[in-house]
């Protein structure tokens, strides 16, 4: 079970009082309704999905209810930090990037996780 | 013409006549209480302690109780709020913190609630059966309030003594977490 730490609780609590909220740190258009439609998709629809390191919103729901931001591994699925919503994209602080790097360099492969199948 | 009682209203809990635990864990149904769920921004968090007459907590997981009130912290701006009594007459908790000249907003929830106490030296390994949390005395003393799982049900879980938790679950969950926490009692027992 992943422990997550609460902002707001100031405490680690399980992935189940969680619930993931989407990429963080989209800025709403300052004057909407000026944008083309296609800066419009891009902006409401189209995210970057992006392997490895992300910021994402994460929603303590069954907790204290508050949203926070969450810089996640999609890798090895390691938080490596979490901080209040409304504050600018936080560093990754050093130690925890070297060890999600440290976690990338295993590369799991199709025979390694299944076996043969046959 | 044959009298039916209407005039003397009677309520029967959610759980009313449900029982369950073990000899280690006991379940027991709290008495009808009133409650209201208190929202309120950080600055007139002392003009609600003063109208309600218990100290609002500030900490996280920690709750405050005086005058028969207790304020469980369940969020930065969010507290519940139960006092005992059954508020037959209204609510006064809702009564009380509108003497208080600020916005909030506290909305009556005392029947959306049930609360289920669980106790003995078997409590916490009940309440784990369920709930993610660490039930230690060291992370969850006396007092420690906290809004989190039960098996698939969110709860309001309060230490109210070393061995006793007092379980605050929706009316309509209410026989699903007791059920659990039955089955959890039961379990730790063995």
């Amino acid at each position: 079970m992943l422990l997550i730490h609460c902002p707001y609780c100031e405490e680690e609590r399980s992935e189940l009082e969680f619930r993931w909220a989407g990429e963080a740190h989209i800025a709403r258009p300052d004057n909407i309704s000026a944008i083309s439609d296609e800066e419009f998709a891009e902006f409401f629809f189209l995210r970057n999905n992006e392997k490895g390191l992300t910021y994402e919103r994460w929603r303590h729901i069954h907790g204290c209810g508050r949203f926070f931001n969450a810089a996640r591994d999609t890798v090895s699925d390691k938080f490596l930090m979490t901080y209040k919503a409304g504050l600018p994209k936080q560093p990754i602080p050093a130690a925890a990037k070297a060890e999600a790097i440290a976690e990338e360099k295993t590369i799991e492969t199709w025979e390694q996780t299944e076996g043969d199948a046959r | 013409m044959v009298d039916f009682g209407a005039e003397i209203a009677t309520r029967t809990l959610p759980l009313s006549g449900a029982h369950g635990g073990s000899s280690v864990a006991r379940l027991e149904l709290a008495a009808p209480a009133e409650r209201i769920s208190l929202r309120v921004v950080a600055a007139d968090v002392a003009a609600l302690s003063a109208a309600l007459g218990v100290d609002l907590p500030t900490r996280p997981k920690t709750s405050a109780s005086a005058n028969g009130r207790t304020a469980l912290w369940l969020g930065p701006d969010e507290w519940l709020v139960i006092a005992e009594g059954t508020g037959d007459t209204g609510s006064a908790l809702v009564e009380a913190a509108s003497k208080a000249a600020v916005p909030h907003s506290a909305t009556d929830v005392s029947h959306r609630n049930t609360a289920i106490i669980v106790s003995g030296p078997g409590a916490a390994a009940a309440i784990n059966t369920g709930c993610p949390q660490d039930l230690s005395l060291a992370v969850f003393p006396v007092g420690a309030c906290s809004r989190t799982n039960l098996g698939k049900v969110e709860i309001v879980l309060l230490r109210t003594a070393d061995d006793a938790f007092r379980v605050e679950v929706w009316r309509s969950f209410s026989t699903y977490a007791f059920g659990l926490l039955a089955e959890g009692a039961r379990d730790a027992a063995l």
